[in-house]
């Protein structure tokens, strides 16, 4: 009787041991993951000249709040460390080591800036810890022969240049283009990317190149100058502020030429209105995401999410700052890497993971832009459309271009 | 030809930026002898107050005099609970507690007002100005209400009893107490007066180059520099530096070749320098004698 | 001076008198601290050897602003230039011309030096504001003249360089951060006793008779115009050799490394550490260096903020600075 009843009871402890062991067998961790908690390192700006990105930490910050409060990732919460680098690089190393050697993150995460992720990369490789989803838009993030733990985020500066040379190429072959620039990594990025586009016929077609400080409060002269050569197509890969001034005093010249914007340039209220929406009627720019200023996407289920996180984890937050569409987008697509790495949160299954995305879509991209990754391809997005600008918000027009068309 | 008369017309748009800032820097330099790098800082400020006071609903001018008011009592308020306490410490300590103030209003700033840039009105509209698309209106009317404060701050300087207790109060004070000024208040009085002068400055400069809390990070190597050259004892000096500031740099921009538009603003600061090396007091600064 | 208008100037020394005994610590805690610092790496994690070595490099360019400050009463804002111009040194002969990273330190030294002496021509006709004026100008074009297209091959341009961090050499068991304490550590102590020596040599007599009057001091004899470039000189050699020291430790240059930011990091270690007091330069490094990461512990929304309120708090307790703590103690033992 006794043995009779004791041995199922027996039989169920062999096999929750069996099981559990099994379990333990499949956890496997490295160094900033545990049972209860996955720890990731950050360093953004939060003070110094740069501070405006400094919301995006903020945002992913409070992003994984939320993430903690639905229950974590698998049951793991995550323990978000970002200090501040100021956007300074000796001070990035600094932070960078002491998340890794003294606060023992898996992973870094979403850092921004070019240099001060420059500063960080090789140190990182070394340590074979995962420098995921790098805030820049520079192309050399996407380098996984050379530097194997680097992974970047944006679609990079120089292929979306490409994408309005070709486009330029296609629909105004006879253009003349002047184009200003930010005289850093950005905006020579960009210069670079139309020279690639254009070709042979850079040299024909690009009439002046003009560089600006981002320190000078005005850019007046530079435009003056730009309209003296009398392009007819004027291209201005700026930060906001001086891509609002741009757009601006061209109007106010009464100079009239058609006019593109780089993406980071081009959010619906702190470039284009502050620009004054009559001056931006006709502009051209490129999107893969989605902007917060534009009432289309009042209805968009997955704007409608970004809100209600934005009201409950960041009340009072300015929602049409595109630092917060960003974060938004790459914590959700780190959560979604994490959740994809199961029990085995090893650094090396990370990369394997974070290379493995598949037609992921995070709530802010555009519809039809997914991203994808491979072994091969450490950039996860790879796709945008063009748009216009009309009456107060921004049209798309056109199907997806994509990054690997480009290369064809 | 007419590139270089755009890029002068253009300059002088751009300079008066420049002198309005440089006026800030020579009322304060009248004041406590030594230039506060937290000048910007509180200007920008200041403007984020006229700004919030019209979201509120007020209208612009109501905005302006209130954030007039709000920066002369802020100036003095700063000086009083802030610097007052470090009138015995030496000069560069001094100096390091502007850095801390800069440091301190402009985080303040972008956590209450965020960095995004905001657009900023204008009183004077931005049409052009007597058909030139060079001047708008508004720039025109900035030259127009720097020229009045100058003129004004001529007379306060030299007419007016307050104002040359100020200047005795900065330049000679133990003489100044002897003759029975109260130095410490002219200190006092010449921040809330600089700090309303840069709060003017702010709400002009505003609108050109949009507001947000790194908005005057630029301006204010440039109003230094302005002063600077023209003396910094002399707010004509001043504005005369600031227009010159301008032109100066974008013609260096415009027609030095290879380098000069990246190095425009290096070119134009080394140009002071040697202006400062054949005038050490700046073009229209008076010399001062040392003694022994 | 000959004008009609003329306003005559009373107390305006902008640097107070430092007698020249009290520029230094004694004999007994300089041992006790140095055994400190030749002990303490042993037992911390790489990360904090990292930036003790940080610390030292940043010491010692906040030296050699006290040199040219504190010893010869000249007020320099440029002092991220000169860091600047030793990086790169060091940067461009390591990476391109594959030379040993001990050997650059001096090249960077001179090329600092001569570049250092250079400016120091104009800036003699300037004093007080404008001398402030023009090293921040300084300051604010070397970034950009690090940029500029001609110069790209050798400095990278925007993108900078990545510098490869030396090896222990001899085979010694230890790792590449602690190695390369050591020897910052050895570069620091040669360079800090130099200082100490110099200040108290006939060249340091006349740099702080410079800096406590001009016109007697030449009326002494000094030359006053050599000896004021000649400060500006060392400054700016001990400086660069900081800025080669730290382009090793942090393996990187960038434009973006070397703004006015840096600049004025360094002038504020100077009056925290106290103005003319040497061993107080490290003490103004280590202010530099934690109080930022102190500050975004308490607020990362406000952490200018609350580092500007630490600021305060600290010149209102000490406005002479580490020194007058020294000052304080040694009076009452």
């Amino acid at each position: 009787m006794i043995a009779k009843t004791l041995r199922p009871a027996l039989l169920a402890v062999a096999i929750t041991v069996f099981a559990s062991g099994a379990a333990l067998a499949q956890k496997k961790y490295d160094a900033g993951a545990t049972d209860t908690e996955i720890r990731i390192g950050n360093t953004s700006p939060y003070s110094g000249p740069a501070s405006s990105y400094g919301v995006i930490g903020r945002t992913e910050e409070a992003f994984f709040k939320m993430i903690n409060d639905k229950g974590g990732i698998n049951g793991r919460k995550i323990k978000f460390i970002s200090y501040d680098d100021g956007y300074s690089p000796p001070k990035t190393v600094e932070q960078v080591r002491k998340l890794v050697e003294s606060d023992e993150v898996l992973l870094v995460f979403s850092s921004i800036g070019t240099p001060t992720n420059s500063a960080i990369q090789k140190y990182l490789n070394s340590k074979k810890v995962p420098q995921l989803f790098v805030a820049s838009g520079a192309k050399k993030w996407d380098d996984p022969n050379n530097f194997p733990w680097t992974m970047g985020f944006l679609l990079d500066f120089q292929t979306e240049a490409q994408i309005y040379a070709k486009w330029l190429m296609k629909e105004k072959p006879d253009a003349k283009i002047g184009i200003l620039y930010q005289n850093d990594d950005f905006g020579k990025e960009y210069l670079r990317g139309v020279k690639d586009g254009l070709g042979a016929k850079a040299s024909s077609m690009i009439m002046m190149e003009e560089s600006y400080e981002v320190s000078e409060p005005s850019i007046d002269s530079h435009i003056i100058k730009l309209k003296a050569a009398n392009p007819d197509v004027l291209m201005i890969f700026a930060t906001i502020k001086s891509g609002a001034q741009a757009i601006k005093r061209t109007a106010e010249l009464g100079w009239k030429p058609l006019q593109i914007i780089n993406n980071g340039a081009s959010f619906v209220s702190s470039v284009m209105k502050p620009a004054g929406f009559e001056n931006a009627q006709g502009v051209l720019s490129a999107a893969y995401a989605k902007d917060g200023a534009d009432p289309q996407w009042n209805d968009d289920p997955g704007m409608k999410r970004v809100y209600e996180f934005l009201d409950k984890y960041m009340p009072g937050a300015d929602k049409t700052d595109g630092g917060i569409i960003h974060g938004y987008g790459v914590s959700q697509t780190l959560v979604k890497v994490l959740e994809m790495c199961g029990d085995d949160l090893t650094r090396a299954n990370v990369m394997k993971q974070a290379a493995s995305l598949r037609d992921y879509a995070p709530d802010t991209l555009l519809p039809g832009v997914k991203i994808n990754t491979s072994s091969t391809s450490y950039a996860p997005i790879t796709q945008l459309r063009m748009q216009r600008f009309k009456g107060e918000k921004w049209e798309l027009f056109g199907g997806l271009l994509s990054r690997d068309a480009q290369r064809e | 030809m007419e590139l270089f008369t755009n890029q002068v017309l253009a300059g002088i748009a751009t300079g008066a930026i420049y002198a309005c800032m440089a006026l800030a820097v020579v009322m304060i330099y009248q004041a406590i002898d030594h230039l506060n790098f937290a000048q910007g800082e509180m200007a920008m400020f200041s403007t984020f107050i006229s700004w919030q006071l019209m979201q509120w609903g007020i209208p612009y001018w109501g905005a302006f005099v209130i954030t007039l008011v709000f920066s002369f009592i802020g100036g003095i308020a700063i000086e009083r609970i802030l610097f007052k306490p470090l009138a015995k410490a030496p000069v560069l300590t001094n100096v390091a507690g502007f850095i801390a103030l800069f440091a301190i209003i402009n985080s303040s700033a972008g956590l209450i007002w965020d960095f995004t840039i905001k657009q900023y009105p204008t009183p004077f509209g931005s049409a052009p100005f007597l058909g030139s698309q060079l001047i708008s209106t508004h720039q025109a009317g900035m030259i127009g209400v720097t020229v009045l404060l100058l003129l004004g701050l001529y007379f306060f300087f030299q007419y007016t009893r307050i104002g040359l207790a100020m200047r005795a109060a900065a330049s000679v004070p133990e003489s100044a107490r002897l003759v029975g000024i109260n130095t410490s208040w002219m200190i006092a009085l010449g921040w809330g007066m600089a700090s309303a002068i840069g709060s003017i400055a702010g709400m002009l400069i505003a609108p050109v180059v949009f507001l947000e809390p790194n908005m005057m990070g630029g301006v204010l190597i440039y109003g230094f520099a302005a002063a600077v050259l023209g003396g910094l004892t002399s707010p004509f000096g001043g504005v005369v530096g600031g227009f010159l500031v301008g032109i100066f740099e974008n013609l260096a921009g415009t027609y030095i070749p290879g380098v000069g538009n990246e190095l425009k603003l290096p070119i134009a600061l080394a140009l002071i320098i040697s202006v400062l090396v054949v005038k050490p007091a700046g073009l229209f600064g008076r010399h001062i004698v040392k003694r022994v | 001076m000959s004008a009609a208008e003329e306003v005559v100037a009373e107390g305006h020394q902008a640097v107070e008198a430092v007698p020249k005994r009290a520029m230094t610590l004694g004999t007994g805690t300089s041992l006790v601290v140095l055994a400190a610092l030749v002990i303490a790496p042993v037992f911390v994690k790489n990360f904090i050897i990292f930036q003790m070595t940080m610390l030292l490099i940043y010491g010692l360019a906040v030296l050699a602003l006290n040199i040219l400050t504190g010893g010869s009463g000249q007020f320099s804002l440029g002092q991220s230039a000169f860091y600047a111009v030793g990086a790169y040194t060091t940067a461009v002969l390591m990476e391109h011309f594959n030379i040993n990273y001990a050997l650059t330190l001096p090249i960077a030294g001179v090329v600092c030096f001569g570049f250092g002496f250079l400016f120091g021509q104009p800036a003699l006709r300037l004093s007080g504001v404008y001398l402030a004026l023009a090293t921040f100008a300084l300051a604010t074009a070397m970034p950009q003249l690090l940029k500029l297209n001609f110069l790209e091959h050798w400095t990278g341009g925007v993108q900078g360089l990545v510098v490869t961090k030396p090896d222990a050499p001899f085979g010694l068991p230890m790792s590449q951060d602690m190695w390369l304490y050591y020897f910052t550590l050895v570069v620091t102590i040669a360079i800090y006793i130099f200082s100490v020596n110099l200040l108290r040599s006939r060249s340091g007599r006349a740099f702080m008779a410079i800096r406590d009057n001009e016109i007697p001091a030449s009326a002494m004899g000094v030359n006053v115009a050599l000896y004021k470039t000649l400060a500006f000189g060392v400054s700016a050699a001990i400086t660069g050799i900081a800025g080669s020291l730290g382009a090793i430790a942090v393996q990187f240059v960038a434009p973006d490394s070397y703004t006015i930011t840096l600049a004025i990091s360094l002038f504020l270690g100077m009056v925290v550490g106290g103005v003319g007091w040497l061993p107080g330069s490290f003490v103004g490094a280590a202010f530099i260096i934690f109080v930022p990461n102190i500050a975004e512990g308490i607020s990362k929304g406000l952490s200018g903020a609350v580092f500007g309120v630490l600021l305060f708090l600290v010149i209102y307790l000490v406005p002479h600075g580490a020194r007058q703590v020294a000052i304080a103690g040694k009076s009452e033992s």
